[in-house]
């Protein structure tokens, strides 16, 4: 690496991959109890293990763009991070908070931990992604903003690159929005409404920000392509993320209560929003095929450009298939969200924190990419897991197709417990994919211990 | 991208974009602020509805349930309940909880007293009465 305290970065990324595989452990409970209603119950009633999973993943999502930050900051600014001791300290202070947070979880009565950590005083708890306690929510804001003091004192003593600009509007804006999640109004609509400033406003607006400058600096790195090319590449990608994305918002007021006009806006703008995922695609596979070097790391490259083409299938395809509100007055709340859901978070953010891992951890460790035959069980863990996600995002989608018929459009409606009997079937497939991708994960955690010589590189 | 398109042009066309569109977004969420009275039923709101919601939300009932279409799609959606299945049915199921039926998916018992499951009930009505554009399409929900 170039910068010695690019290094802090290496904690966060090891502290990312265990919860990573904590979450897909919760998943794989959440895919059984679908099937076998009693399962761990009630030990780990599903509400538990389903907050657990979700939690999971966001926490870890944001120890992955935290270390990815630690990294790029400094190499981007070309100088030492401002305090790579307050970076240390933070990373205990998250870590410890968010474990804390899962064990209270899940050894804690959900009811008893709201009183106890201050849900009386201010409530925020009880609601989709942002079910953490007051002390939680209000920890993650302190981590935050040191964190974010942190790398913008070192971009501001360093070179402004547009790759670091873009990076920390992304990281400010996620820790602007996440102030949304203390209001909590009594009227139940507003509080719908201002939650997804929290929920969308990240996922579909300032968290591709964070991914289109990840990207951005990993094709940098590994094809050697002019800067002045990405850079311009990075600022059409995210105007057209936000141009489309901050409006499509609208696609979450279709059923909540809202104005009905919010079904032309949103369906017209969030209709757009695949636009951006499909320039991040072209953008990744033109980079590669311009490249002036074959970096040793072909692992890196390949999820740099699965990357590309998951966040669009699952973001962009699977988002458009039911944000038209004739459409999604169908669909809205049945398994073809959950399709889309996983198959999104997946391709966009999960696959772009395992992008700038790989290429970033081999440098970590002293090397600039790891030997051949770690390589090779990254890359099956690679295909293993996405091949695994899609079925996954297929079956899910499969159930949904007829959950939504059996449920809301036949013309004897059946009632939900009925519906889901029927459609057992995809939810056992479901589960097996699953334990596919657990098999993926196992094999991407095994490439880290395998050694070998490390490969040259060679020009292109 | 050729010459003639710049970074720089590229710069401003992503600051003046995500200015308007966020001050369209500003504005349009200002109207429908205006607009909610006659859509989200707040007359209905009484300090039950409120501690309703409480109660609601310290269970973590979102975690299987979907409300309005948002949740989880583990169990049944629960805004359009209070008149799919009346205020009785709903108290007497959730005191008969869990069923322990083998095999079955299992609602734990939250032990409400008399006085939190009347509060949830009126949470639910007022929900059930929200202006949600005939969503959902049946009363299956």
């Amino acid at each position: 690496m170039k910068y010695k305290s690019q290094a802090v970065a290496m904690p966060y990324f090891i502290a990312a991959i265990g919860l990573f595989v904590g979450q897909i452990l919760f998943g794989l409970v959440l895919g059984l109890q679908y099937v076998v209603g009693d399962f761990l119950f009630p030990s780990i009633p599903f509400n538990i293990a389903r907050m657990v999973h979700t939690n999971l993943l966001i926490v870890w999502l944001l120890f992955g763009f935290m270390g990815s930050a630690y990294y790029l900051v400094p190499e981007e600014a070309e100088t030492e991070l401002y305090s790579p001791k307050l970076a240390l300290g933070l990373f205990w202070i998250f870590l410890a908070a968010g474990a804390l947070t899962i064990l209270g979880y899940l050894f804690v009565d959900y009811n008893t931990l709201a009183s106890a950590t201050g849900n009386d005083i201010l409530a925020t708890m009880g609601r989709e992604f942002l079910e953490q306690p007051l002390l939680t929510k209000i920890g993650i804001v302190v981590v935050a903003l040191a964190f974010l003091f942190n790398i913008s004192m070192t971009m501001l003593k360093g070179r402004k690159t547009v790759i670091n600009i873009v990076l920390l509007l992304g990281l400010w804006g996620l820790a602007v929005f996440f102030l949304f999640s203390f209001y909590n109004p009594t009227n139940l609509v507003m509080d719908k409404f201002y939650w997804w400033w929290v929920v969308h406003l990240w996922v579909e607006g300032v968290w591709e920000l964070i991914m289109a400058a990840l990207l951005a600096f990993v094709l940098i790195k590994v094809t050697g392509v002019d800067r002045e090319v990405i850079e311009k590449w990075l600022y059409v990608i995210i105007t057209l993320a936000l141009v489309t994305g901050i409006i499509g918002t609208g696609h979450h007021y279709f059923w909540i209560g809202t104005p009905a006009y919010w079904q032309w806006w949103g369906s017209i703008f969030s209709a757009l929003e695949p636009i951006p995922f499909f320039a991040m695609t072209v953008f990744a596979f033109n980079m590669v095929n311009r490249r002036r070097r074959e970096h040793p790391n072909r692992a890196a490259v390949l999820w740099a450009l699965g990357t590309g083409v998951m966040a669009f299938l699952g973001a962009g395809v699977w988002g458009f298939l039911h944000t038209l509100a004739p459409v999604n007055y169908y669909t809205h709340g049945s398994q073809i969200t959950a399709a889309h859901g996983h198959m999104a978070f997946y391709g966009a953010y999960v696959m772009v924190v395992i992008t700038i891992m790989s290429y970033a951890m081999p440098i970590l460790r002293g090397r600039q990419a790891n030997s051949n035959k770690a390589q090779v069980i990254e890359m099956w863990s690679f295909w293993i897991m996405t091949i695994s996600m899609v079925f996954i995002t297929l079956f899910l989608t499969g159930a949904g197709i007829l959950q939504v018929w059996l449920q809301r459009v036949s013309e004897d409606p059946m009632p939900f417990m009925m519906v889901q009997d029927q459609i057992a079937l995809f939810y056992w497939m479901r589960l097996w994919s699953g334990v596919g991708f657990a098999v993926g994960l196992v094999l991407y955690v095994v490439s880290f211990f395998i050694k070998g010589k490390e490969p040259e590189a060679v020009a292109a | 991208m050729s010459g003639t398109f710049t970074k720089a042009m590229a710069r401003n066309v992503f600051y003046g974009g995500t200015v308007f569109f966020f001050l369209l977004f500003i504005a349009l969420t200002f109207d429908t602020m205006q607009g909610l009275p006659k859509s989200d039923n707040r007359a209905a709101i009484t300090p039950a509805v409120a501690a309703g919601k409480h109660v609601w939300e310290t269970r973590n009932c979102l975690g299987c349930h979907t409300l309005l279409g948002e949740g989880a799609y583990y169990a049944p959606e629960l805004g359009n309940v209070y008149k799919r299945r009346g205020p009785e049915f709903i108290k007497a199921w959730i005191q008969s909880m869990p069923s322990n039926t083998p095999g079955r998916r299992q609602m734990p018992q939250f032990n409400l007293t008399d006085k939190e499951l009347d509060d949830l009930v009126e949470f639910l009505k007022y929900t059930s009465e929200i202006n949600t554009q005939n969503w959902p399409p049946n009363i299956e929900g």
